[in-house]
């Protein structure tokens, strides 16, 4: 061993490849799993996408950070399972471009959050927290009922989503701008369209109750609302586990 | 390598090499740090053989202790329930009045279902479950669906004016912006409503005007509210004769209800919660109001 150290020792492309094969090991097996993906992710076929408003929505709490106070991904543990439901399956955040695991709490864990809660309590809890919540940390974002979002450029999001993986047709991306406005105005004559695209079960409500415009509040409590529900196989999943059990 | 000598100035072992008559002191390293070097990578070892560890393509070393999270976790909550089983099962199987006249499993219903209560109600109906502006005081009696048990299990079922098949539905339409009434009347409808005795600290309003405004309200209102206003629990009309309003009682806000309408709604959570966990906090919502009489 000293004698095979010694002589590697002196041949300087020897001594370089050496310490690149042993310094990736460690990155190999971090990797490696990433090479069978495809199989090891769980089936979802009935899976919806993102609706262009939720994606400005999901765009928004981006931007506003939501993510460093809260996680999505209930984990494997008895005490979040009971709190908020079935543990995250992978599955669940395909379409998340980047996802949104998240790795701090400081408010609560949001992977369930879509349909737990009203629209009108999201609104006047994003207004000010402390209305409805007293003892709440959370910012107010009450600005957003303000601004109207911008709708001009989803279609490239979209075809940005499209470029890593997600199945947008040529169609949605066309129509993203007018989807938005749809989705959140029930009255209009584009709401139609949306439910035709992305399927009977999408939510086409005036999410803020303002039906004048359609606002950042409306895309945040848009993707708020279908947080956890593109698929219901985690739920699935639990309610064998629980038939099993019995 | 060549045998040392002592070094004569700190009496130390030198390593033997020499370089142009300079020489190294020999420091090996602590037989500490090698024994936890050692130490660390036995445990490894053992750890790769007990524990899941390595990749391999679509599977993975399981580990001869075959532990996995997801199983794992199905036991917990397994055993978990199996825990509370004892006064589970009697919640289940006993109907409420049985419940309530039982001091000892109401302790546990109270525990239990205020955990219930500020995981899932409580960010609308308050932690003490007295709502706020827009979200309905529970603890007051009054209620919309009415108050017995049986009733108030089945609006957390099914929730109102939710997603789910058999909801709730109610609406107070929008008189106002549908063009129903003149601005005019329902300023006198207001005036009618204020004037039934559920309002406090504002002033009365002149008695032509609350006699207009009873002709509207017995025009238009009735149908919902009742004849005396006291409401109706079959369709959600809330009681406009006692001290509780959910939108708030001053004149503006009386104005802005008639005007614009409200639908309230409230999830349903059949799909969320256990039918023994919706009893819990049946009982529970009903402690609440208990408390405050």
């Amino acid at each position: 061993m000293p004698e095979f150290h010694r002589k590697i020792e002196r041949s300087a492309i020897g001594f370089v490849l050496a310490i690149v094969v042993v310094s990736s090991i460690g990155g190999f097996i971090e990797i490696a799993p990433l090479f069978t993906i495809d199989e090891t992710v769980e089936a979802a076929p009935d899976m919806r996408v993102y609706t262009p408003l939720e994606v400005a929505g999901r765009n928004i709490y981006l931007r506003e950070g939501c993510y460093a106070c809260h996680s999505q991904m209930i984990r494997t543990l008895r005490d979040e399972v009971e709190r908020y439901g079935p543990y995250s399956l992978a599955v669940e955040s395909k379409y998340d471009h980047p996802m949104l695991w998240g790795s701090k709490r400081t408010g609560p864990d949001l992977a369930r959050i879509g349909g737990k809660y009203s629209d009108a309590w999201h609104v006047a809890h994003l207004f000010n927290p402390r209305d409805v919540v007293p003892e709440s940390v959370m910012p107010k974002y009450g600005w957003l009922q303000r601004n109207t979002v911008r709708t001009d450029d989803l279609g490239e999001h979209l075809a940005a989503m499209r470029a890593v993986g997600v199945p947008y047709t040529d169609e949605m991306i066309a129509n993203a701008g007018n989807d938005a406005f749809g989705q959140a105005s029930p009255d209009s004559s584009f709401a139609a369209g949306v439910s035709e695209r992305y399927g009977e079960a999408t939510q086409v409500r005036m999410f803020d109750g303002n039906p004048e415009q359609v606002t950042e509040m409306d895309a945040l409590v848009a993707y708020l609302q279908i947080i956890g529900r593109l698929t219901d196989v985690a739920h699935k999943q639990a309610a064998l586990a629980q038939e099993g059990a019995k | 390598m060549d045998i040392g000598e002592r070094d004569p100035v700190t009496g130390q072992m030198t390593t033997g090499h020499e370089w142009n008559g300079i020489t190294e002191l020999y420091t090996p390293i602590p037989r500490v740090v090698i024994f936890f070097l050692v130490l660390g990578t036995l445990f490894s070892i053992g750890y790769w053989l007990l524990m899941p560890a390595w990749p391999l393509g679509t599977t993975y070393t399981k580990g001869l202790l075959g532990l996995d999270q997801k199983t794992q976790v199905e036991q917990q909550l397994e055993l978990a329930s199996a825990e509370r089983s004892a006064w589970t099962s009697k919640i289940e199987s006993m109907d409420f009045a049985a419940i309530l006249a039982d001091p000892a499993l109401m302790t546990i219903v109270n525990q239990a279902g205020s955990t219930l209560f500020k995981d899932n109600c409580a960010v609308c109906h308050g932690t003490s479950g007295t709502g706020s502006q827009g979200f309905p005081n529970l603890t007051t009696k009054s209620w919309l669906w009415g108050g017995d048990p049986q009733t108030i299990f089945e609006t957390v079922r099914v929730g109102i004016n939710s997603t789910h098949p058999d909801t709730r539905v109610s609406q107070m339409l929008s008189f106002g912006r549908d063009g129903v009434l003149e601005r005019a009347q329902i300023s006198d409808v207001v005036s009618y409503v204020q004037s039934l005795g559920g309002v406090a600290g504002e002033a009365a309003a002149d008695s032509e005007s609350v006699a207009r405004g009873k002709d509207v309200f017995s025009a238009n209102c009735v149908a919902c509210h009742g004849d005396d206003g006291k409401g109706k629990p079959d369709v959600g009309a809330p009681n406009l004769t006692d001290a509780w309003w959910i939108y708030g009682s001053d004149r503006q806000s009386i104005f802005a209800t008639i005007f614009n309408g409200h639908q309230g709604h409230m999830p349903h959570w059949e799909d969320r919660l256990s039918n023994t966990d919706r009893k819990l906090l049946t009982l529970y919502v009903l402690s609440l109001s208990e408390k405050k009489t």
